[in-house]
């Protein structure tokens, strides 16, 4: 009999269970579940159709103002209102509001609330983003986070794995971004459909936290169900003084069976743009090179982490967003919003011609805060470059890590640092 | 009953379905005034209740949000038949109740415009157009538990009841 992936150890241990094996399904128990002002009014509205009285435990349900906030119309505010007056009412401990809000994937590791181990579900997509701390997270839709803020349980199908090995050292401003570029252009946006996705390797020592984060978070970008990297030193330090539960520390076992294994040199990959409209189109920034735009934004839970603003910072000092640009930067999280400013990041902004914007999933979605118009073109450190993502449905995204994005703002064209 | 195809290829992803800036309202004939939007401007007035959505690879990749079945659903589809399915999308359409059929060759079967017939419990498509039939992949045990009871809030309440009282 095989040892289990990550994936697996941590499913089987939510489903109570020895082992579990692909394909199967379990009803798993969850840490967490997770659900924001977009989502969380269906979910409210179908939980209420159930016939309980209460949520399966307050301290266990996170919701987050996050999309349409601070709100940009009358509708944004009802639904903002539903998931605010549904918190009050069920006394959701884990609730935050307009000021100390932001984008709910970087809060929730931020506040320690997702620790290694964890089973954690969100309705909402890049609730994979925490599989870099080693816990399984994988997003939902609504009435999954009706049944699971009712029951503290959800109906899983056990994946099979993929197993990333990255080996190599990475090239300067190479960040997660590129190489979760990379590899979606590599497998293609339905390459890891339904599949989990564990990086491993002597590269991923080498990766900070932020760039887990940004490698797991686009996991469903590939069609994945989560992204996971084992706990290391790297995790367990983030964890410290953080982790609000006993974290615990998984890995897959060395003769785990995996649908396939790609090794990866990550010293062959330099920095990289997705063209439109897929995130599968990556190719290197030498070929988007020149290409006229007139928008970067820099933020989400893509890459809006506080190493991503310093290099961003780092690249703006001194310069001047090009006159035909609009920069946008949106630090995601109160917490970051703070730390940006006491390091004169925002400063740097600001004096660079760039918007600073308060904390939101805002222009990523095409929300508000930087919606783009027909014809137009944009960088985004987000994670996807649909057609009519961030506005108009003829306008373009370009998806980039946060020095593409800088150094294109400065250029007023697709440009990489080496070029300013 | 037989209904007309409205065809699409691979990675219809949910902000074609429904474009975020319509996820100001949870309102299903609101959203389905909206549907494919995006990528098929026509589809809202060209849809007739009974109708099916064909599609390729991938169908619903992206966001999460529900609305886009839901859309999809008060647009009066009567069934999603695609080559595969992205897998939020997937588990909102069996949650909700909007029934989906993974069959590959009636999907390279069917033309824009084509009449279909459904047999969904059976997963029979047939396209009365070219007179040809297709079989549609099983689901799985437990995706039909959840199917016949009506949706995942009828299944859930059904398992709430049957354990007498949460743990």
């Amino acid at each position: 009999m095989p040892g289990m992936t990550l994936t697996e150890k941590i499913l089987a241990a939510h489903a109570g269970r020895e082992r579990v094996v692909p394909g199967e399904f379990v009803l798993a128990k969850v840490d967490l579940v997770l659900g924001n002002d977009v989502t969380a009014p269906i979910a409210i509205r179908e939980f209420e159709s159930i016939g309980v009285d209460t949520v399966f435990a307050k301290d266990r349900i996170a919701l987050v103002q996050s999309h349409y906030v601070p709100n940009k119309d009358i509708k944004s505010a009802e639904q903002a209102k539903v998931m605010r007056e549904f918190a009050r009412r069920h006394q959701i401990d884990l609730f935050w509001e307009v000021g100390r809000a932001g984008v709910d994937h970087a809060i929730l590791p931020q506040e320690g609330l997702v620790v290694p181990g964890d089973a954690v579900v969100g309705a909402d997509s890049h609730t994979c983003t925490y599989g870099a701390l080693g816990c399984f997270s994988t997003g939902i839709g609504s009435t999954d986070l009706a049944a699971a803020m009712a029951t503290g349980e959800c109906w899983l199908m056990v994946p099979k794995t993929l197993r990333f090995v990255l080996t190599g050292q990475r090239r300067p401003y190479v960040s997660g971004k590129d190489i979760i570029l990379y590899i979606i252009g590599m497998i293609g946006v339905d390459g890891a459909l339904y599949r989990s996705m564990e990086y491993t390797g002597s590269a991923v020592a080498d990766l900070e936290m932020h760039d887990r984060f940004t490698i797991a978070n686009m996991a469903i970008e590939a069609g994945a169900k989560n992204g996971v990297f084992a706990a290391d030193a790297k995790t367990r330090a983030y964890c410290d003084g953080r982790a609000k539960r006993e974290p615990v520390y998984l890995e897959a076992d060395a003769d785990a069976e995996y649908e396939k294994v790609y090794e990866i040199d990550v010293s062959q990959i330099g920095l990289q743009v997705a063209f439109p409209h897929l995130p599968e189109n990556a190719r290197p920034v030498g070929e988007a090179r020149g290409i006229r735009i007139d928008q970067v934004f820099i933020g989400s839970c893509t890459n809006g982490w506080i190493e991503d603003l310093r290099v961003a910072a780092e690249i703006l000092r001194g310069r001047q967003v090009h006159g035909d640009v609009r920069a946008i930067v949106i630090p995601p999280t109160r917490e970051i919003y703070q730390q940006a400013l006491r390091e004169g990041l925002l400063e740097v902004f600001v004096e660079a011609g760039a918007a600073v914007g308060p904390p939101t999933c805002g222009p990523c979605l095409g929300g508000h805060m930087g919606v783009l118009a027909a014809g137009e073109k944009a960088v985004a450190t987000s994670n996807r470059n649909f057609v009519g993502r961030m506005g108009h449905k003829d306008s373009a995204v370009y998806l980039a890590g946060p020095a593409v994005a800088a150094a294109s703002a400065v250029a007023g064209e697709i440009a990489s640092p080496e070029d300013l | 009953m037989a209904g007309r195809a409205h065809k699409y290829g691979d990675h219809i992803d949910t902000d074609i379905i429904i474009a975020a800036r319509y996820l100001v309202t949870a309102d299903a004939d609101e959203l389905a005034q909206h549907c494919m939007e995006d990528g098929d401007a026509e589809f809202a007035k060209r849809v007739r209740p009974g109708d099916y959505i064909v599609a390729g690879e991938n169908f619903g990749c992206g966001s999460s949000r529900e609305h886009a079945p839901i859309a999809i659903k008060a647009s009066g589809i009567a069934c999603v038949v695609a080559k595969s399915f992205a897998r939020i999308f997937c588990r909102n359409s069996i949650n909700i109740g909007l029934p989906i059929l993974i069959c590959p060759e009636a999907v390279d079967g069917t033309a824009m415009g084509d009449e279909l017939e459904v047999a969904l419990a059976a997963g029979r498509v047939r396209n009365v157009t070219r007179d040809r039939e297709f079989q549609a992949q099983p689901f799985p045990a437990f995706m039909l538990e959840i199917v016949e009871a009506g949706g995942l809030i009828p299944f859930t309440r059904a398992r709430l009841q049957k354990a007498g009282a949460r743990e």
